[in-house]
């Protein structure tokens, strides 16, 4: 009987081992891991949709789309290790944590593979380049016009943000109004803060319409005001008369822009990010030197010029309306 | 001959009971795994890759052997990976104000002993469960951790911290692993060599008798508490050491990853039984499992599917077994 479990045993393995042996790749292609911050979130599985696309533009590079289950540092550091081990060509990571994976990272590079990092970037240490997917003046300059693109006729806009300490939207506020004397008859009358909560972002947005009756267009460079000035709009039956824009994700926008209460609003395009990401990666893993001042290409997306962190941005955000939400609202 | 009846003379032979162990079960189970493993990516085979691998497991089956003796006893510590979180939070804070290596060392042992000192006062203290009072100290010593640092890291640990979790010994062995062997032996010989392993093995079985054999009960397992907190603490400071920095989120999980090995070494949920060379296995075995499936580029989620079915099956088999015999 101990025999038989014993034989049972090994030929149950040897199935297994065959089974496991039969999904051995081809060693030829170039491989290149994109390694995001878990699985299963729709932004990243479109950023690896991107990534399928500039492999077969390029051709011979293979895309190990991977991540841990939850997005912790250790889980993205077993990964990179795994990574390290199959040899792969170059390591693309939006990483948890920016210094944690710097260790793992390293030796991956030490062992003579290609890293960059995109959209949540790693320490300047622990990779060649950073892609960022804006900049902070292409951000600025983006949700301006957005409005302006409405107003023919010039007019009103308040901006309503997330807390006065936000370092992301301040910056961009900053750069909206350096890029302000480029839309003439275009007047920033207020600045208010939804501190990113609702219920204040939608009241805030009330105080706005009641306040400047000539309002055209309220401008929010967060996801939580965006959708908060819209109902706000929305319900005061102001839909027409002004225009809510900003940066939103098209899930939840979708709502607005059917209704007409947003003609159009901007984020980053995850598709065009995994899309530049395997790009770049390709570029450096096949000799192209990253430092400040190198000049990258990256396919249909043009090329980008790091600076002196080695960080790059990769283009203007995105514009989404009616003519695209329906495609991008089931991404993310 | 056949009116004899069959009384057995003398118990198992020592070879007949060695062979029909967990251990050996679950030794037959590891070795399949790396045979599978090596079959299935010409990667695997690598001395480089293989001490890589290790990094899976080394912390975690640090803090297990502790763990294993503490369930043996009959009670658990689920705040073991909040336990790290906190020893690793209160290191990064040194490391800001100019604390050595030395004193970090110093300052991770002793919050891992603090805090198993806490659950051990109000587990044998107070008498409360141990299950209950580990999911609050869970939630109360990472809440700490979160309090102080926020969506903060700490970095600039000194450069000779790295050595704990990212140094070499000799060629491909790692301090980690040296560590992890070292610990591995000092709890066999502890668990399975002296009158405190006949006692916690004793607890187990029956706290109330042990009690009554003159075991001091609850010193015994205030002691365990201070262990498993105590090992905590050196898996934190591999694992700061490691990563080379400090976030509220680090070792998320680990509670019951750590439980899973300690119980697919074969040690008794219930307490009483278990040994310290079955949970070393199955600390192998878990490692070797993921390791090989990353080879495989597995998504972490079918990872976890197949540790668990790993866990059921050889937690199932032993008892088929009997069933298919009678």
């Amino acid at each position: 009987m101990k025999r038989r479990t014993f034989t049972s045993l090994v030929a149950g393995l040897s199935i297994a081992a065959g089974m496991m042996g039969s999904t051995a790749m081809a060693q030829d292609n170039m491989r290149i891991a994109l390694v995001v911050k878990a699985l299963g979130i729709g932004f990243f599985e479109a950023a690896a949709e991107g990534a399928e696309e500039a492999a077969a533009e390029l051709g011979g590079v293979e895309i190990i789309y991977t991540g841990p289950t939850d997005t912790t540092a250790e889980g993205q550091i077993e990964v990179i290790n795994s990574l390290i081990a199959q040899r792969v060509d170059a390591i693309a990571i939006s990483a948890n944590d920016p210094d944690a994976v710097v260790p793992a990272l390293k030796r991956a590079m030490d062992r003579g593979i290609t890293v960059i990092s995109w959209d949540s970037g790693v320490s300047e240490e622990g990779r060649q380049m950073h892609l960022n997917p804006s900049s902070t003046p292409l951000i600025g300059n983006t949700i301006l016009k957005l409005a302006a693109d409405h107003m023919p006729d010039g007019g009103d806009v308040a901006i309503l943000s997330a807390s006065a300490t936000a370092t992301n939207q301040n910056a961009w506020i900053a750069a909206a109004e350096e890029a302000l004397p480029n839309y003439s008859g275009v007047n920033l009358v207020a600045t208010v803060y939804g501190d990113d909560l609702s219920d204040k972002s939608y009241r805030e947005a009330q105080g706005l319409m009641a306040s400047h009756p000539n309002l055209k267009a309220i401008i929010a460079p967060t996801t939580v005001g965006i959708l908060a000035a819209c109902q706000a709009v929305t319900d005061s039956g102001k839909i027409g008369e002004i225009n809510v824009t900003g940066l939103g994700l098209p899930s939840e926008m979708a709502g607005c822009v059917d209704s007409g209460a947003t003609e159009s609003f901007a984020i980053w395009n995850p598709i065009d990010l995994g899309y530049s990401a395997t790009m770049i990666a390709h570029s450096l893993a096949t000799g192209t030197a990253a430092g400040p001042g190198a000049e990258i290409p990256m396919g249909r997306m043009g090329s980008v010029t790091l600076d002196d962190t080695g960080t790059a941005a990769m283009a203007d955000p995105f514009t989404y309306d009616s003519s695209n939400i329906d495609q991008f609202k089931s991404i993310f | 001959m056949s009116t004899t009846r069959n009384i057995p003379d003398r118990l198992r032979s020592p070879l007949e009971r060695n062979l029909k162990s967990w251990e050996t079960l679950l030794l037959l189970v590891a070795i399949g795994i790396f045979v599978a493993n090596s079959f299935a990516s010409p990667y695997f085979l690598d001395a480089w890759n293989l001490s890589d691998a290790t990094f899976n497991f080394t912390e975690k089956a640090m803090i297990a052997f502790a763990m294993a003796l503490l369930i043996i006893s009959g009670e658990i510590d689920l705040s073991v990976a909040a336990i790290i979180a906190l020893a690793s939070t209160a290191m990064g804070a040194a490391a800001q104000v100019g604390v050595g290596t030395e004193g970090l060392v110093l300052i991770g042992l002793s919050v891992g002993l603090a805090c198993g000192a806490f659950n051990g006062l109000l587990v044998t203290g107070l008498g409360l469960p141990s299950i209950v009072v580990t999911i609050g100290t869970m939630s109360l010593f990472r809440g700490i951790s979160f309090i102080i640092l926020g969506d903060q890291a700490y970095r600039g640990y000194p450069s000779d911290f790295a050595y704990f979790g990212q140094g070499y010994v000799w060629w491909v062995i790692s301090f980690e692993f040296v560590l992890f062997a070292l610990i591995a032996v000092i709890y066999a010989v502890l668990l399975h060599l002296t009158n405190f392993g006949r006692a916690v093995y004793a607890i187990g079985n029956n706290a109330t008798g042990a009690l009554f054999s003159g075991i001091r009960v609850g010193r015994v397992k205030f002691i365990l508490f201070l262990l498993t907190g105590l090992m905590s603490g050196v898996a934190a400071i591999c694992l700061t050491s490691r990563l080379g920095s400090t976030r509220p989120s680090i070792a998320t999980g680990w509670e019951l990853e750590i439980v899973t090995m300690v119980v697919l070494g074969g040690v008794n949920i219930l307490g009483g039984s278990g040994s310290i060379p079955g949970v070393v296995i199955a600390a192998f075995v878990m490692g070797l499992v993921t390791f090989g499936l990353g080879l495989l580029n597995v998504p972490g989620i079918v990872m976890s599917i197949v540790i668990g079915a790993l866990l059921i099956g050889v937690i199932a088999l032993p008892r088929l077994w009997q069933m298919w015999r009678h």
